[in-house]
């Protein structure tokens, strides 16, 4: 085994010290991983996308920069890969719809920016749930991605494709989005630190549109460390998004090591209940007595518009959807029917054919309840239930650090069980829904397997603004835990 | 017309404000640049785009809402307009619905006892659509961008308006004032004013409004005119017929001088306004209206009446002549070397607006200065020139900017008034005028006229008419 | 319930979706059953709650009024599906 291959298995800090130390080079950690994709991405498609020549040039210029002495840090020259939902200049986004099949933006987002400030090396596009409608990656137009853990089961979605990349070794981290619950679920499925921070932390600029008030972009990561180096690289005022928030960005490295002592955490009641698998159940109760062990003090609590949450969400996004994806109308970009008759023919056919059954039906229902005579009752009223929940999670956090839940009510699930009920596929978010309503950060992180050996994720939420609490939380637990280590055997 | 119908319009009026780039981009405004190359992801609606609110259009609009005033709202919202239209990028347009920046004003028109405030709703921000060119290629329309995202507020009235001719002076006064405030260039033909036109009817005496169609395409005061008045017999005449009127948009077709139905019924315009996630409430505290406030200008409603008061320029006069801010200017300018408003109103508003009309020049370009003018006016009053002659001086001043002295000297069209030079023609114009002479002296009085041209083209025109007047009757009579 | 026909044949025109006889059928359920799991929300009681539109509490950004440069045109129309004339072509619209 090469030196590049083992640091691929391993962490950005890992591969950034290699990089430090003169171990190897970008271009070769690159040529490793470029290589690991065409090797194991077949089975998992979890790339839409594979930009070789862009990374190895990417990977050349990191290396020159280190060769001058000018290395950007512990990002520069590392590998990565992003989720195709954010714009990439020159290179095709399609968001995993036929609607974008092989438009070229002529802009880059804010957060790939960064990362490319950074140094990190762009290998490509990752596959999604079509404008990351979805918790299965099913509904991907170019075909699903399959969990590495188990190749008849879904890795979750609607970043599918970034969790599997990163949990097979593919790349050391991703960018994926998270509406409702799309960076948390996937990575709790696939065994991955995922981090959705507070809403307005990091930019949405260039980043295709799905619900815009909940939309948020975050790490996909193997340890805490490298979420935590992974955002602190892409968080941050944008003066392009007016939803930016223009606070400073602490150095999340900075406090991550500092343990759980002292700290309040809340355990709320609505997120265990019937139909939480029991081995879900059991493996984030042992984690709340890790935390208690660990000197952090537990305490119940309620957040009593839980049940309502899922409903509120699948009113509040769809409306924002079927007005955000209303571009999508053949005219300038993308896809146009060649069979349209006249101008109405061309929108409703180029929609009906460019468009998948799980965008359509969003559209169609947020189109519902906005339109003439049903927006008081469903799109007003939702928003003000909106408020609730947003209200309850205020008072818990008058009283607690952080809350300890399940990421997901099971582990992986199997390709097609839930694609013909949409409701029930609708569930799978419950738990991370919640937080997604009321813009605050949410984190998944592994905390133990099934007797199958499927990948368990417990949720931590937090403040706004507070993803440093989060991230020295998962940290104090990580420590303590073997799960992150394991790694698919795909 | 069996029966007396009256005609009830409320109108929307379009302006898009002066701003330098556009309202949620960094693109110019700049009028007349070759198609879409004046875009970007943000204009053109590209994924990912997100929008940035430009801060001067906050400012235009708060310095209209005050100018018309209005309650400047201290949140206000920005909404989306979901329709699908080739020139809407985005599929729905940035606008404010629910809670638009400024409410409840009003705009003045008609003069004297005449007058009568007219209630202006709303304004409201919003983007302009791009433009839609047709006749390029076969079968197609083609887009061009450029325009798209410019800032435009929506200035919307009651429907206080009762004739086309009020809704006319509205319309006027409106652009007057926007002109003032150095928001918006009043630019019609180039689409920078934009007006629509909500007409109904209503046999006179009744209260309730009937339905109303709402008419696009009035891009000059004379459409706009046209339009209402057909729109508003058109609907009479259905209602005599015993035929509904039916709410509708239709479109202003110039050409066949008609109104003709626009949207098609089974699509009901059902446009799901809803709060646009992208954009957070506009909020803007009453120190910034305060200083929006400090910078506006007298508004020419006020300078009308102080011309009319202060200066003595005639009511009517003294609305063209504020209408218009550089023509107010340059009014005040002349009044400095020329103090009898009246008179200086007159030839405003007469030569003036016509010279500048017809040559299609611009008081910029004016050769002659305000002191030419005075001297000019002051020739007339001194009797040295006649009011014609005056107008021949003034045409020549505009041609080459000579001074009118200068002119009258040259041209000799300084009045004779000197009572021995005119008797000196008159005897020559009697004399050879025997049997006309006879005619006045048996009554018939009214020859005089005759007397007077035959004297006027003996002096070339120049002698005084009323020296020339009073040398001829003396002799008749005497 | 399930949605009528009737009512996703006017949202699917609303939204510019053709659909199919068939799709007509499979929506109307669907959605149908959606908008049941919704009606919970109708056991609130949410007068004089505030709705909530952003989830962000800040006043809205603003920026200065000057001209950035626009990208060129090849780059913001190069994927458009049909062009003429420097400008993008649609079927022609009839007024
Ligand atoms: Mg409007
Ligand atoms: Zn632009």
């Amino acid at each position: 085994m090469s030196i590049e291959t083992e640091l691929l298995a391993g962490t950005i800090e890992g591969a950034a010290a290699a990089l430090a130390g003169g171990a190897t080079t970008s271009a070769k950690l690159t040529q490793a991983a470029l290589e690991r994709v065409a090797a194991v991405d077949p089975k998992l498609h979890a790339f839409l996308t594979i930009d070789e020549a862009g990374a190895r040039g990417q990977a050349q210029a990191s290396d020159a920069r280190r060769a001058a002495g000018q290395s950007l840090g512990v990002l520069d020259g590392i590998p990565i890969a992003l989720k195709d939902i954010f714009c990439t200049k020159g290179l095709a986004t399609t968001c995993a719809s036929k609607i974008l099949e092989g438009w070229v933006p002529p802009y880059d987002a804010t957060a790939w920016a960064k990362l490319e400030g950074a140094g990190a090396v762009n290998l490509g596009k990752l596959n999604m749930d079509e404008f990351a409608m979805g918790s299965s990656n099913e509904n991907s137009a170019f075909g699903p991605v399959r969990n590495p853990w188990d190749l008849t089961r879904a890795p979750g979605g609607s970043s599918g494709g970034s969790a599997a990349a990163v949990s097979a070794r593919l790349a050391f981290g991703a960018l994926g989005t998270d509406t409702g619950g799309s960076i948390r679920q996937p990575a709790a499925l696939t065994g991955l630190v995922g981090l959705k921070p507070t809403y307005g932390r990091v930019s949405r600029y260039g980043v295709i549109a799905f619900a815009s008030s909940l939309d948020q972009v975050g790490p996909l990561a193997r340890t805490v460390r490298d979420a935590a180096i992974l955002l602190r690289a892409i968080a941050g005022h944008d003066p392009a998004d007016s939803t930016s928030i223009p606070a400073p960005v602490p150095d999340y490295l900075a406090d991550l090591e500092a343990g759980a002592k002292g700290l309040k955490l809340g355990v709320p009641r609505e997120y265990f209940v019937e139909g939480v698998d029991p081995e879900v159940e059991r493996a984030v109760r042992a984690a709340i007595e890790v935390y208690r062990s660990l000197g952090a003090q537990i305490r119940e609590v309620s957040l009593p518009h839980t049940e309502f949450a899922t409903a509120t969400y699948y009113l509040v996004a769809p409306a924002e959807a079927s007005s955000n994806l209303a571009r999508y109308d053949g005219v300038r970009f993308g896809y146009r029917s060649p069979r349209a008759k006249g101008l109405l023919d061309m929108y409703r056919k180029t929609r009906a054919e460019g468009f998948g059954d799980e965008v359509k039906r969003r559209i169609m229902l947020g189109t519902y309840a906005l339109s003439a005579g049903y927006y008081d009752a469903y799109y007003l009223r939702a928003q003000r239930v909106r408020t609730l929940i947003q209200r309850d999670f205020e008072a818990v956090f008058r009283e607690v650090d952080a809350l300890v839940t399940p990421t997901s009510p099971t582990a992986a699930f199997r390709l097609g069980e839930k694609i013909d009920d949409p409701l029930q596929m609708y569930l799978a978010d419950v738990f991370t829904i919640p937080a997604s309503l009321a813009g605050l950060p949410g984190m998944s992180l592994p905390c133990g397997f099934t007797a199958s050996g499927l990948p368990i994720g417990m949720q931590l939420l937090g403040r706004v603004l507070d993803e440093a609490m989060l991230l020295r939380l998962a940290r104090a637990y990580e420590r303590e835990t073997p799960w992150h280590a394991r790694a698919p055997a795909v | 017309m069996q029966r007396s119908w009256e005609t009830i319009i409320g109108l929307e009026v379009h302006a898009q404000l002066a701003t330098k780039a556009k309202v949620w981009c960094g693109c110019s405004t700049e009028f007349g640049a070759p198609p879409n190359t004046q875009t970007c992801p943000v204009c053109l609606g590209l994924p990912g785009a997100l929008p940035v609110l430009n801060a001067q259009v906050v400012d235009f609009a708060i310095k209209a809402g005050l100018a018309l005033g209005c309650r400047v709202n201290e949140k206000s919202v920005f909404a989306r307009k979901n329709y699908f239209y080739p020139d809407l990028p985005k599929g729905y347009q940035i606008s404010q619905y629910d809670l638009p920046l400024c409410e409840w004003g009003t705009i003045e028109i008609g003069t004297g006892d005449e007058m009568r405030a007219v209630r202006v709703r709303r304004i409201h921000i919003e983007e302009d659509a791009a433009k839609n060119l047709h006749g390029v290629g076969e079968g197609v329309s083609v887009i061009d961008y450029n325009r798209g995202g410019t800032p435009l507020i929506e200035i919307v009235s009651e429907p206080d308006l009762r004739s086309s001719a009020e809704a006319m002076e509205y319309f006027k006064s409106l652009r007057s004032i926007l002109i003032y405030l150095g928001i918006n260039d009043g630019n019609m033909e180039e689409g920078s004013l934009r007006c629509d036109a909500n007409v109904s009817v209503r046999p006179r005496g009744e209260t309730d409004l009937r339905t109303r169609a709402e008419l696009k395409n009035l891009n000059s005061f004379k459409f706009l005119k046209d339009a209402i008045d057909y729109e508003a017999a058109r609907q009479a005449s259905a209602y005599e017929h015993g035929e509904a009127v039916v709410q509708e948009t239709r479109l202003w077709d110039s050409a066949k001088g008609e109104t003709r139905s626009l949207r098609t019924k089974e699509e009901a315009n059902d446009y799901r306004y809803f709060p646009d996630p992208d954009l957070l409430p506009l909020e803007v505290p009453e120190a910034r209206v305060a200083k929006v406030r400090e910078t506006l200008p007298e508004l020419p409603r006020a300078k009308a009446k102080r011309y009319a008061q202060e200066k003595g320029v005639a009511a009517a006069d003294a609305v063209i002549i504020a209408g218009d801010p550089a023509f107010a200017a340059y009014f005040e300018r002349c009044l400095e070397a020329y103090r009898d408003g009246k008179r200086l109103g007159k030839w405003f508003v007469g030569e003036l607006a016509r010279v500048l009309n017809e040559k299609v020049t611009s008081l910029a370009t004016l050769k002659f200065s305000p002191a030419d003018l005075a001297a000019l006016l002051k020739l007339v009053d001194a009797g040295t020139i006649s009011n014609s002659a005056a107008k021949d001086v003034f045409a020549e001043m505009v041609e080459t900017g000579e001074e009118p002295r200068k002119i009258v000297e040259r041209k000799g069209l300084a009045q004779v008034s000197d009572a021995s030079a005119v008797e000196a023609a008159v005897d020559q114009v009697l004399a050879a005028n025997p049997s006309e002479v006879e005619k006045y002296r048996a009554g018939k009085k009214n020859v005089i006229g005759f007397f007077v041209g035959q004297v006027m083209r003996a002096m070339k025109g120049r002698g005084n008419p009323g020296v020339v007047n009073d040398v001829l009757r003396r002799k008749l009579e005497g | 319930m399930s949605l009528s026909k009737d009512e996703v044949r006017h949202v699917a025109l609303l939204a510019r979706l053709e659909l199919s006889p068939d799709e007509e059928e499979k929506f109307s359920r669907q959605l149908g059953q959606i908008l049941d799991y919704m009606e919970r929300l109708k056991t609130l009681d949410v007068t004089g709650v505030e709705p909530m539109a952003h989830a962000v509490r800040l006043r809205g950004p603003e920026r200065p009024d000057e001209v950035r440069e626009s990208l060129p045109r090849e780059e913001v129309l190069g994927g458009a599906p049909a062009r003429v004339a420097g400008g993008v072509a649609v079927p022609k619209i009839i007024e």
